[in-house]
């Protein structure tokens, strides 16, 4: 059954609407700085709280990355709940160095330790020197924010612990948003080009390895703690996302301290955005963008003629964290897709503005903005707005197909398809790989809906 | 390939599981790995549900996962509102894959939504009753459902919002049956404690609610602690239909709030899991006087045996006439599969890591296929469930257990009614039909075999290297890492994409699948041809 909420809303009393969240267009807080850490080399995440939420994190990373990913937990019992559960993260970041020899160790908090108030930095603090690694305290309550700030909130409090300033060094920082394991080889791919660069967070090997046939307790790849260090002393910084309403980030963070220079760009999604990371690529380092590069620049071009016809008006719903609609948003109407909603669960007050820059021609007639909202809150919006196809992650499913109309799935969590960790979405070439896959499946649903069988479209 | 369990020194496995934990942490565990002995030596006591150690990883869930994922999950008109922050909700929206088949297009069917009061900042510090009164009252507004379950999340407990209260009130209010379940993660030790704050909460709001009895056959019974994971249950529907046996519910594979409040009208409770529902078949027993038994419908034999036991119950010898030809008839089919798939997968190993009954009935399919399980054991059992019901008088309540409310249930004045005479009772158990017990895990298993309650990551590492079984059936959070080491892995918490596994069909499926997965050619490409061959061994480094 399909709960028609649309003929139930008119019963609703005034005020009462969206208080309860169903079906929610967001995930909880450590979850973001679980994924941001295992872009770390030797790492291993404890989360301070109870079990459950490790466990419950745990099994979400793994069905869309399909690698074993360990995060400890320091395993709260219902006196540590009450009492605080400093000695409990004392003993599980013991246990785990036995068990892990981490490189270093990330600690992020849960709803339940941030209830009680656990002082996670004075814990750390006073251990620290007695464990000799690198300890990273991260704050990362759900009840403020959603995954993506927990995301951007491990990358900060990575740079603050660890970051230095030494000799000056002519590399560049990438500090990276979320994106998939294939994109962040691609971007590795790219800064190579130009010049040697560190990027955070490397999990491109982490969450997408090959077979290892040998057990692996931390999985090899990931920011090595030297590169970290060094980020401090870099030419400049390119931070993709995190421009929504965050008070700061890694990279506000380095250029304040260290003063390293930062360019803040969006998510380099489609023809634009490209651009303008290979540009800032060669302003930074000074070298001349590669043939090949150029290449693959105007193979995209190419394309976007092609596939204009077939395009062109369409009618799409985007939703998903903050960063990954913004671009998406402004790479859809690069190619002449009518964005007739743009979404997100997420609510800091600044979506609205990204996403009105991010498109071209914006027209407040033809593109609802909607922050903060539920998928039910979605649907209700939708219900009028005859999208012909939707792009976001596997969620959207239910939205899709109550309106019959294709989802192309981008972002986290792809858990109803295979290979979510190797979409690729930025630069020319993950434009490429989208926009084949959004003209294809226009093209599926009219040769489905139509009465004559057309095998030549 | 697989190693012989029998060149394995048993005494060197356990060294080598223990050798890298510190004194305290080997001292706990030892007492959680078990040798099985052979039938006239006695093996040692197991220790089971106690609190992990933080830091150790474990596959365990919290108390919300097992009251409001594993026994409502699978209810279908109720409202599961998860009260608290957004994840605890969001990662319990229909992950476990139970499945559920409403009885016309426009009954309700909640389970693929996922309600939540999303609690803010401003709610941690304020408390949250306010909040979840009025997402009551827009659920009754938007839905109107018969009944609504309220969960609380860690974070809740702390703060001290009083679901009970909030409940009654907003029941009061809206007429809807309202119930509250203090299921916060951080009580008990695993998602155990859940199960039994589920199995208290649904017995007192909503078992006992309809007296009518329902349907013509004769032979009216209960299925406990099945959860229709990859419809399990609607090949048990194919098998009851078949016998003319009446499902009055099922807790709470496809089931129905109507089903639970008329439960109490049926003449036999049979019990799957009985970790997890155990607590509602000895409350019914009491209150109502409906008898139970232990019965397993994972494994063809296993069906055969536990339908044999329900005909026996029941008596009439037409009913059995009719039991044993259906038996014969599925046999036959079943059979066939398993004789080919037998010959491809005997004499290999097996282990199985997972849940707090699983790893125990998924033995019989094994078994079926001529593998030995030589390693098994649960997440989040009881000693109950590996040694059998007699050691309960034997098992002292910890911190952890006490905190978990155990009701104390009286005969219902007017509905009590033992279905069978005490003397009845007797000679069925004279002729081996035990009611009221479960004989345990470790009781089936082979000299030389192993029982480990909460395996954590490094043992099963460990295992693995050890006897590198064939297969290795866990959860996804084993999967990858299993593969990774180049063993095939099934998951039996979601049965990966597959199912069902239950009754006669789902061991085909199984004898198939597990045929695919162990002769695969696939681990055999590893190794690339380019690369000469070091001997494989796991190596583990560790800080002393
Ligand atoms: S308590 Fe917080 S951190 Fe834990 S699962 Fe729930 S929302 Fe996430
Ligand atoms: S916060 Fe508590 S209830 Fe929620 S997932 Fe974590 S342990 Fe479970």
């Amino acid at each position: 059954m399909i709960i028609d909420m649309e003929s139930r809303k008119n019963n609703i009393k005034e005020g009462l609407d969206n208080i309860v969240t169903i079906n929610a267009c967001k995930l909880c807080t450590p979850l973001g700085a679980c994924i941001a850490f295992k872009g770390i080399q030797g790492c291993m995440t404890i989360l301070h709280g109870s079990q459950g939420c490790a466990t419950y994190i745990r099994r979400y990373l793994i069905s869309h990355y399909r690698e074993p990913i360990d995060i400890a937990s320091s395993s709260f019992d219902e006196n540590a709940a009450i009492f605080g559960g400093g000695a409990n993260l004392v003993k599980s970041i013991s246990n785990v160095r036995r068990q892990y020899n981490p490189e270093v160790l990330a600690i992020a908090t849960s709803c339940l330790s941030e209830t009680i108030g656990d002082d996670i930095e004075m814990i750390v603090k006073g251990i620290e020197s007695e464990e000799k690694i690198p300890i990273i305290p991260v704050s990362t309550a759900s009840y403020r924010g959603t995954h993506r700030e927990g995301f951007y909130a491990a990358l900060l409090a990575s740079v603050k612990s660890l970051a230095e300033k030494k000799d000056e060094s002519s590399h560049i920082n990438i500090i990276s948003g979320m994106l998939s394991p294939e994109d962040i080889r691609y971007l590795k791919a790219i800064a190579g080009e130009f010049s040697d660069f560190v990027l955070l967070p490397d999990y491109s090997e982490t969450l997408d390895s090959g077979s290892w046939g040998e057990y692996e307790k931390i999985a090899e790849g990931g920011t090595a703690i030297e590169d970290i260090r060094s980020m401090g002393s870099a030419a400049g910084t390119i931070e993709l996302g995190g421009s929504c309403g965050l008070v700061s980030t890694a990279g506000k963070y380095l250029e304040e301290k260290f003063e390293v220079p930062l360019k803040n760009i969006s998510l380099p999604v489609g023809l634009r955005g490209s651009d303008l990371l290979i540009n800032s690529l060669s302003k930074l380092s000074g070298k001349e963008i590669p043939e090949s590069i150029k290449k693959e620049r105007l193979r995209l071009l190419d394309a976007y003629a092609d596939a204009h016809k077939y395009l062109f008006g369409v009618k799409a719903i985007v939703y998903g964290e903050e960063d990954l609609a913004v671009a998406l948003s402004s790479f859809l109407s690069e190619l002449g897709i009518s964005i007739v909603l743009c979404a997100s669960g997420s609510n800091t007050g600044s979506f609205k503005e990204e996403v009105e820059k991010s498109i071209i021609d914006f027209d407040e007639s033809v593109t609802h903005i909607a922050e903060g909202v539920d998928f039910e809150k979605i649907d209700e919006i939708a219900a009028e707005l005859e999208a012909e196809i939707v792009i976001g992650n596997s969620k959207g499913y239910k939205l899709a197909s109550k309106f019959g109309i294709p989802l192309i799935r981008t972002g986290f969590p792809i858990h109803d398809r295979f290979g979510g960790q190797r979409i690729q979405h930025v630069g020319y070439k993950g434009a490429m790989m989208l926009l084949d896959n959004i003209v294809n499946a226009v093209l599926e649903t009219q040769q489905k809906n139509s009465s004559v069988i057309y095998n030549y479209m | 390939m697989t190693n012989n369990k029998e060149n394995i020194n048993s005494a060197e496995v356990k060294k080598e599981l223990l050798k890298q934990y510190p004194p305290k942490v080997a001292r706990k565990r030892d007492k959680q790995i078990v040798l099985i002995k052979s039938k006239n030596e006695k093996t040692e006591e197991i220790q089971a549900n106690v609190r992990t150690i933080p830091g150790i990883i474990t596959q365990r869930g919290c108390c919300y996962a097992g009251c409001k994922g594993v026994v409502l999950g699978p209810t279908r008109d109720i409202v599961n509102l998860t009260h608290g922050p957004i994840g605890c909700g969001f990662y319990s929206w229909l992950t476990r894959r139970n499945q559920t088949m409403p009885d016309g297009p426009d009954d309700e069917n909640y389970m693929t939504y996922c309600f939540s009061t999303d609690m803010q900042e401003e709610e941690i510090i304020f408390g949250g009753e306010k909040k979840l009164k009025k997402a009551i009252e827009e659920i009754h507004e938007l839905l109107n459902p018969k009944a609504i379950g309220i969960f609380s999340t860690c974070p809740v407990g702390l703060i001290g919002d009083d679901v009970h209260a909030v409940a009654r009130e907003m029941s009061e209010k809206t007429g809807i049956n309202i119930f509250g379940f203090s299921c916060e993660g951080y009580k008990g030790v695993s998602q155990s404690s859940g199960h039994h704050i589920a199995n208290n909460q649904l017995f007192k709001h909503i078992v006992g609610l309809d007296d009518t009895v329902k349907g013509s056959s004769k032979y009216r019974i209960n299925l406990l602690g099945e959860y229709n994971i990859g419809g399990d249950a609607f090949e048990l529907d194919r098998i009851f239909k078949a016998l003319d046996i009446d499902l009055v519910s099922t807790f709470s594979g496809n089931s129905s709030y109507d089903q639970f409040a008329n439960s109490h009208t049926a003449d036999l409770n049979l019990v799957m899991c009985h970790r997890s529902i155990n607590y509602l078949a000895d409350m019914m027993k009491i209150k109502f006087g409906i008898p139970w038994f232990k019965i397993n419908f994972i494994g063809a034999e296993a069906t055969a045996k536990s339908l044999r036991k329900i005909g026996k119950y029941f008596g009439d010898a037409d009913f059995r006439k009719k039991i044993e030809d259906f038996i014969k008839k599925e046999m036959e089919e079943v059979e066939k599969v398993r004789v080919e798939m037998e010959a491809k997968c005997r004499g290999r190993l097996a282990m199985i890591f997972v849940g707090g009954s699983r790893a125990h009935h998924y033995q019989e399919l094994f078994k079926e296929l001529g593998m030995e399980t030589v390693g098994a054991g649960y997440e989040f059992a009881h000693r109950d469930d590996y040694e059998g019901r007699r050691v309960l008088p034997n098992i002292q309540a910890d911190a952890d257990s006490r905190n978990i409310e155990e009701l104390t249930i009286e005969k219902d004045p007017g509905r009590y009614n033992p279905r069978i005479t005490d003397e009845k009772m007797k000679m069925l158990e004279s002729e081996g039909l035990t009611f009221s017990e479960y004989e345990g895990m470790m009781q089936e298993m082979t000299n030389g075999s192993w029982a480990i309650d909460d395996i954590s990551q490094y043992e099963t590492e460990k295992m693995i290297e050890l006897y590198k079984p064939a297969v290795f059936c866990a959860g996804i959070k084993e999967k990858y890492i299993v593969q990774k080491m180049g063993i095939p892995m099934k998951q039996l918490h979601s049965y990966d994409y597959g199912g069902p596994y239950a009754g006669f069909n789902g061991a085909i499926n199984f004898y198939r699948e597990i045929d695919r997965m162990i002769n695969t050619e696939i681990w055999k490409h590893i190794e690339a041809p380019w690369k000469k061959r070091p001997e494989l061994h796991a190596k583990y480094v560790f800080a002393s």
